[in-house]
C-alpha cells in the first residue's frame, strides 16, 4: 500500500529507514520516527479500534499519551504482549505486530456493534441496575455476560520473557517535561551545578516544539540539548513517563528501554522504574486540548485540532484532505492555516463564537477560508469515517436557530474545546487546583510539597511565558531566545453542543474510552447524584485508562450545567497514579521467581534435602515436615515417626525457633514484667516456660527462657513470632521502661538447634557429650554448657513431646556436623529423624498448645486452662489488668478442651465448627471450633483440641461437628491431655 | 512515600520505619476502673491536623522516637526523643498548618 497521506517532505521522520509492520495481519510500511498511529494515518487509515461499550468504530483523536480511542494489542508471538497500548505512542520498529481490540470477527465487521443499536438499553449505570436481581443469577448469568462483553485487550498467557529493573535516584531538582519551560528550568538549574533529572515521555527533547513547524527555537533546542547532555550532574531521560507523584517529593518514572526496538535479548531490561526523591520538582507538563461534545463527535476522522498539526509537522502526514475545523477558541485556526498551507482544502471553520477577533482569524480570512461564526456542528455522517457534517447557527442563549442548508463535505473534523493545563501530577502530589474562568480550566493553586508549575501546565499558554517561567523555576540567570507569540482572543465554552438530530439517535461523547455520553451525565444528575465523585462512579466517566485527560473538564461542566451550579462548586476529580498505564513487570522489577520472597534455610537443610525430607513453608522458613521412606505417604511416615519417638527416640531440627539473647542488670526484672509467671528466683542453669500476654490480656507468644547468669537470659519464641516478640521487647524497653538496663539481640540464626527426644535419647546423646547429662546432673528444665561431638554449645533439658528431651544448641556453622554425628550414633538405638508434622501430633497428644493455632489473638491463659502460669502474687505484669476486664472473666468464653470422636478412625477437619445440637438448621449457633486434629497411633485413635464456649464445664458431654456433606459427627468433650496423662515419662 | 528524619541516622525512606501509633499515652496503674483502662487500651485521637506519634526505625538503628506530623499535609513538624514533651510549633492555628 502506498502512503497516500504522507507529504513528500518535512517531518521529524527518517525517510532513509523504511519500516514494515503489520496491523490486524495486513502489512504496512512507515518510517523510523513514526508512531503506529502516524504510520497508519499516512495510509489514510483512521479506523483503529472499537469502543468499549457500544463497539463503535473509532480512530485516534490525539497524537500523544492522552489518546482514549486507538487502543492496540501488541504481541510479538514470543510472550511479550501488551494490551490497551495507545497507537499514538507506539514507536514503529521493523516487525511490529499490532492488533486492534474489542472486535469480532474483524475491525470492519464487528458483531458487538449490535450493542450500539440497542444502546437505549445501556444507559448510565445499566449494569448496576439491571444485574441487581435475582441474586442467584449473578454467578450463572450476569457475571459471565459482563465478562464476555467487557474488556478490551487480552491478558498474556505466557510467562513474561522480559527483565525489568528498578533504580533509586536522588536529585536537587526534578524537571518533568522537556518542552520550552522544562528545558529552560533544567538548563538554569544545571548551570548552577545542582543534581538535575529531566524526564520526558517523548523519544526526543522539545515537547511542543516537536509538534510545530521548524521555528526560531529549533536552534535553541539543539544547543540546550547538547549542553544538558554534556553536564555530568544532569541526567536526561527520554522515553520516560513520570508515572506517579507521591508524598515528600517521592516520584516514580517509567523508562522504556527496548519497547521501541522490539528487542528481547534477556540482557538489557525492557523497562526501568526510577524511584526518585527530589529536593524540588518543576512540572512542565504542558496542556492537553479538550474535545468538543457534539453529536457524532466520535466518528473516525474527528480529532483534536492540535493532533492534526502534530501529525502534519512531526510526521508529515495529512489526517485528511478536506478538513472541517470546529472550535470555540483561536488555537484551532493554526491547524486550519497549517493544513491549508500543506495543500488541503479547508471545508470551513465553524466557530462557536459570534464575533471572533485577532491575528489568527484575520489570517484565515486572508487565506480565503470560509468561517461560520456563531455556529456549531450538530451532527456528522459516515460509517467508518466521517464524510460530512451538519452545521447550525447557535444563539447567545445556547439554542440552535437556523440550520445550514445541507451538510458540508469533509473527511476530517478538527475540533478544539480549549486547553486543560496538564495538572495530573500536581494533583497527584496533593496540590490544590483553582478554576480559571479565562481558560475555562483548572490550574494549579496551592502546592503541598516543594513543587512549581511552569508554562502551559501553570496556565501560561505562550511560548515566551513558558520559557521565562521555566527559567525562573530552575533558578534563573540564563539568556532566553526572543519569541513573539501571536495574541489569542478569549474562548467561549459551550460544554454540550445541542443537536437537531433526533431520529438517528445522535450520541455526543464525553468520555470516549468508557463510552459515556452527555446524556448519561444528565441521567446521573436526574438520578440524584450531586457530587462529581458519585457521577464518576455512576457513569464511569473519567475512570478508564486515560483517566479522562481529554474529557474530565467537559464532564464536570456538563454536570455543573445540569445542577445549575458553578463548575468549581461541583468540584474536580482527583488524579491518581499512574499517569499512564504501567506494566506489572516494571512494578515487580527483579522481585519474581526465586527473588520474589527470601527463603530461610536452617543449617541442617542440606542434610534434610539429601535425606528425602518433604518441606513446608513456615513464614520464610523451609522446615522439614516429614521424612518418608520409599513407598510411604505422609500419613504413613508421620505415624511411624510418632510411634518411634515414643518407643525409641527421634531427632528434629528446631533451629527456626526464635532466640533472643537478653542481657543487662535489669534483665530479670524485665522478664518478670513481660511474662505472666514469676522469674525473680529462676537460678542460673535453670529454664522456665513463659507465656506473654498483650496489655489487653490475650496470649501473644510463648516459649522457654533459660537463665544463663543473673544478668543474662536466653529466650526462645515461636518460629513465626520471633520478629514481633523482639520488636515488642524493644518497644517496652525503649519507651515504657527506659529506666531498666537491658539489651536484646536476635540470635535465631546464630544457633543450630536440634531436639533429641524419647526413651533412648540420653543413651544416644551421652557418649557424644563430654559432660555428665544424667538426670541428676541435668534434670528436666535445666540447661548446661556442654561439648557435643567436639563442639561447644548448650544443652537444654526441655520437652515439647512429653518424653525425655535434650535441645542441643551449637553455633550454626557446626550444626550439620553435630547433627550427622547424632544421627550416626543413633543408628544403634533406632533413632528416627522426624519433622514438624510429627512434632505437631506429639505435642497435641500431650495437650501442649501452639500459639497461633489454639489461640487466635482472643484467647486468655484461663481460656487455655493455663491458670497455673498466671501469678497471683506479682503486683504487675503485661496483661494483668487486661485479664480483669469483665468480658475476659465471663463463663461462656471459648475454652480449650479435648474432643474424641465416637468413631476412633474419624479425623475432624481443623477449623470445623462445633454445635450443641445434632439437628442442623441454618442458621444455628456455633459454640466452638476445632483447632488441632490428628490421627494418633500412640493413642490408637484420632484426637482433637477445640475452643468451645464454656468448654471447661462440658467434660464428658456429647457435642457435634457438622460436616461439609451434611452429616454430623458426634464427639465427646475430654481433657486436653491424651497420652501419659500423669506426665511421668518426661522425667525419665 | 514519606521521608522521615531518624534522629540517629538522618533522613530515610518510610519503608524503613514502623509507626507505633499515638504518642504520650501513659500506661495507667492496675487499680484504674474499667473505663480508664478501656480508654488506655482502645481510645485514640484521630485529628485532622497535628498528631503526636511514635515511630521506630526498625530497618535501621532500631530506635524509637516521637514525631509531630500534620495528618493533612503529611509534613513532619518536629522529631523529638522518647520521654520528651512535644515542642510548641509556631504558625499553627486551629490545629492546622497555615504556613
Ligand atoms: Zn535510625
Amino acid at each position: 500500500m502506498t502512503q497516500s497521506h504522507r507529504l513528500a517532505s518535512g517531518g521529524r521522520i527518517d525517510r532513509s529507514k523504511a519500516v514494515r509492520f503489520t496491523f490486524d495481519g495486513h502489512s504496512f510500511d512507515g518510517f523510523a520516527g513514526d508512531t503506529l498511529a502516524s504510520a497508519l494515518l499516512a495510509h489514510g487509515v483512521h479506523l483503529m479500534g472499537r469502543s468499549f461499550k457500544y463497539h463503535r468504530p473509532r480512530g485516534p483523536i490525539a497524537a500523544g499519551s492522552e489518546e482514549p480511542n486507538a487502543l492496540i494489542q501488541l504481541d510479538d508471538g514470543n510472550g511479550r504482549t501488551d494490551p490497551n497500548t495507545r497507537a499514538t505512542v507506539i514507536e514503529l520498529f521493523a516487525g511490529l505486530r499490532a492488533e486492534s481490540q474489542n472486535r469480532w470477527p474483524s475491525l470492519e465487521r464487528d458483531v458487538g456493534v449490535i450493542n450500539d443499536l440497542f444502546s437505549p438499553m445501556f444507559p448510565a449505570a445499566f449494569y448496576y441496575k439491571t444485574f441487581m436481581w435475582p441474586k442467584s443469577w449473578w454467578e450463572s448469568v450476569y457475571e459471565p455476560f459482563i465478562r464476555a462483553a467487557a474488556g478490551l485487550g487480552h491478558a498474556p498467557t505466557m510467562a513474561d520473557p522480559d527483565r525489568y529493573a528498578h533504580r533509586h535516584a536522588h536529585c536537587d531538582l526534578l524537571v518533568v517535561g522537556a518542552g520550552p519551560a522544562g528545558l529552560a528550568a533544567a538548563l538554569a538549574a544545571g548551570r548552577k551545578g545542582g543534581r538535575v533529572i529531566l524526564v520526558d515521555e517523548n523519544n526526543a527533547l522539545g515537547g511542543s516544539l516537536l509538534n510545530d513547524a521548524d521555528g526560531p527555537l529549533e536552534a535553541w533546542l539543539a544547543e540546550v540539548s547538547s549542553e544538558l547532555a554534556g553536564l555530568d550532574h544532569v541526567t536526561v531521560l527520554t522515553r520516560t513517563t513520570l508515572t506517579a507523584y507521591y508524598d515528600h517529593n517521592y516520584l516514580t518514572a517509567l523508562e522504556r528501554i527496548t519497547d521501541h526496538t522490539g528487542l528481547v535479548d534477556g540482557k538489557s531490561p525492557r523497562q526501568r522504574l526510577w524511584r526518585i526523591r527530589a529536593g524540588r520538582v518543576v512540572l512542565a507538563t504542558g496542556a492537553i486540548e479538550r474535545t468538543l461534545v457534539f453529536a457524532g463527535n466520535d466518528r473516525p476522522g474527528v480529532m483534536l485540532a492540535s493532533a492534526a498539526r502534530t501529525y502534519l509537522h512531526r510526521y508529515a502526514v495529512l489526517v485528511g484532505r478536506t478538513p472541517l475545523i470546529f472550535t470555540n477558541n483561536d488555537s484551532a485556526y493554526r491547524a486550519a492555516l497549517d493544513m491549508r498551507a500543506a495543500g488541503t482544502s479547508i471545508a470551513a471553520i465553524v466557530d462557536i463564537r459570534s464575533n471572533p477577533q485577532g491575528a489568527l482569524i484575520d489570517a484565515a480570512r486572508g487565506d480565503g477560508i470560509r468561517i461560520h461564526t456563531g455556529s456549531v456542528v450538530v451532527g456528522t455522517d459516515g460509517r467508518h469515517r466521517v464524510h460530512q457534517a451538519s452545521i447550525a447557527r447557535i444563539g447567545a442563549d445556547g439554542r440552535l436557530s437556523e440550520t445550514l442548508g445541507r451538510p458540508l463535505a469533509c473527511d476530517c473534523v478538527l475540533m478544539s474545546g480549549g486547553w486543560n493545563p496538564n495538572v495530573s501530577l500536581f494533583s497527584q502530589g496533593r496540590g490544590r487546583l483553582r478554576f480559571d474562568d479565562a481558560l475555562a480550566a483548572f490550574v494549579p493553586d496551592r502546592a503541598m510539597q516543594a513543587v512549581e508549575c511552569a508554562g502551559a501546565c501553570a496556565g501560561t499558554m505562550t511560548t515566551a511565558g513558558a520559557l521565562s517561567e521555566g527559567a525562573e523555576a530552575g533558578g534563573g540567570g540564563i539568556d532566553l531566545p526572543a519569541v513573539e507569540d501571536i495574541v489569542e482572543g478569549p474562548l467561549q465554552p459551550v460544554w454540550a453542543v445541542p443537536s437537531d438530530r433526533t431520529g438517528s439517535r445522535p450520541k455526543a461523547f464525553v468520555d470516549f474510552q468508557n463510552d459515556v455520553t452527555a446524556k448519561d451525565l444528565g441521567i446521573a444528575v436526574r438520578e440524584g447524584m450531586v457530587s462529581i465523585e458519585h457521577v464518576k462512579r455512576f457513569t464511569t466517566t473519567g475512570m478508564a485508562t486515560d483517566q479522562g485527560k481529554t474529557s474530565n473538564v467537559n464532564a464536570l461542566a456538563i454536570v455543573a450545567g445540569q445542577l445549575d451550579a458553578a463548575i468549581p462548586a461541583v468540584g474536580t476529580t482527583t488524579f491518581r497514579p499512574p499517569y499512564t498505564p504501567q506494566t506489572f513487570g516494571a512494578i515487580v522489577g527483579s522481585g519474581r521467581g526465586r527473588l520474589f520472597d527470601p527463603v530461610r534455610k536452617t543449617p541442617m537443610h542440606g542434610w534434610a534435602e539429601a535425606n528425602g525430607a518433604v518441606f513446608e513453608d513456615v513464614g520464610n522458613w523451609k522446615r522439614a515436615r516429614y521424612f518418608p521412606r520409599p513407598g510411604e505417604d505422609m500419613h504413613g511416615a508421620v505415624q511411624r515417626e510418632c510411634m518411634q519417638v515414643r518407643e525409641t527416640c527421634g531427632l528434629m531440627d528446631a533451629s527456626t525457633l526464635g532466640k533472643i539473647d537478653i542481657q543487662g542488670k535489669d534483665a530479670r526484672e524485665f522478664l518478670n514484667r513481660v511474662y505472666t509467671n514469676a522469674w525473680m528466683k529462676l537460678a542460673p542453669g535453670k529454664c522456665r516456660y513463659g507465656l506473654m500476654l498483650r496489655d489487653d490480656g490475650f496470649v501473644f507468644d510463648d516459649g522457654v527462657t533459660a537463665c544463663i547468669a543473673d544478668d543474662h537470659f536466653h529466650m526462645t519464641t515461636t518460629t513465626g513470632g520471633a520478629p514481633r516478640v523482639l520488636a515488642w521487647l524493644e518497644d517496652l524497653s525503649q519507651t515504657e521502661w527506659p529506666d531498666l538496663e537491658v539489651y536484646f539481640t536476635s540470635v535465631t540464626e546464630q544457633w543450630a538447634t536440634m531436639t533429641i527426644s524419647g526413651p533412648n535419647a540420653r543413651e544416644v546423646l551421652a557418649p557424644l557429650v563430654s559432660e555428665d547429662i544424667s538426670t541428676d546432673a541435668l534434670p528436666h528444665m535445666a540447661w548446661m554448657e556442654a561439648t557435643v561431638a567436639g563442639v561447644k554449645g548448650r544443652i537444654f533439658r526441655i520437652s515439647f513431646t512429653g518424653e525425655v528431651s535434650f535441645e542441643v544448641n551449637v553455633p550454626a556453622g557446626y550444626g550439620q556436623s553435630v547433627w550427622e554425628a547424632i544421627v550416626e550414633r543413633g543408628k544403634v538405638r533406632e533413632l528416627c529423624v522426624y519433622g514438624t508434622e510429627t512434632m505437631h501430633v506429639l505435642r497435641a497428644e500431650k495437650g501442649y498448645i501452639i500459639v497461633g493455632q489454639e489461640t487466635d489473638g482472643t484467647a486468655t491463659p484461663f481460656d487455655l486452662g493455663m491458670d497455673w502460669i498466671v501469678s497471683a502474687k506479682k503486683p504487675d505484669f503485661i496483661g494483668k489488668r487486661g485479664l480483669e476486664r469483665p468480658d475476659l472473666k465471663a463463663a461462656d468464653r471459648k475454652q480449650l478442651v479435648g474432643l474424641l470422636t465416637k468413631d476412633p478412625d474419624m479425623v475432624l477437619e481443623e477449623g470445623a465448627q462445633v454445635t450443641a445440637s445434632d439437628r442442623i438448621t441454618i442458621p444455628m449457633p456455633m459454640i466452638g471450633h476445632v483447632t488441632s486434629s490428628y490421627m494418633s497411633s500412640n493413642c490408637g485413635r484420632s484426637i482433637a483440641l477445640a475452643m468451645v464456649r464454656g468448654g471447661h464445664a462440658l467434660n464428658g458431654r456429647t457435642l457435634h461437628v457438622p460436616q461439609l456433606d451434611g452429616s454430623v459427627v458426634d464427639v465427646t468433650v475430654t481433657g486436653t491431655v491424651f497420652f501419659d496423662i500423669e506426665g511421668a515419662r518426661i522425667h525419665g | 512515600m514519606l521521608l522521615i528524619e531518624c534522629p540517629f541516622c538522618g533522613p530515610r525512606a518510610e519503608t524503613e520505619f514502623h509507626c507505633g501509633g499515638q504518642a504520650h499515652i501513659v500506661r495507667p496503674s492496675n487499680d484504674v476502673d474499667d473505663t480508664a483502662w478501656e480508654s488506655y487500651l482502645f481510645i485514640r485521637n484521630n485529628p485532622k491536623g497535628i498528631h503526636a506519634e511514635r515511630w521506630v526505625h526498625n530497618h535501621g538503628c532500631g530506635r524509637w522516637f516521637n514525631a509531630l506530623r500534620d495528618t493533612v499535609s503529611d509534613r513532619f513538624l518536629a522529631i523529638y526523643a522518647m520521654g520528651e514533651k512535644p515542642p510548641a510549633i509556631d504558625g499553627l492555628e486551629d490545629g492546622n498548618d497555615k504556613r
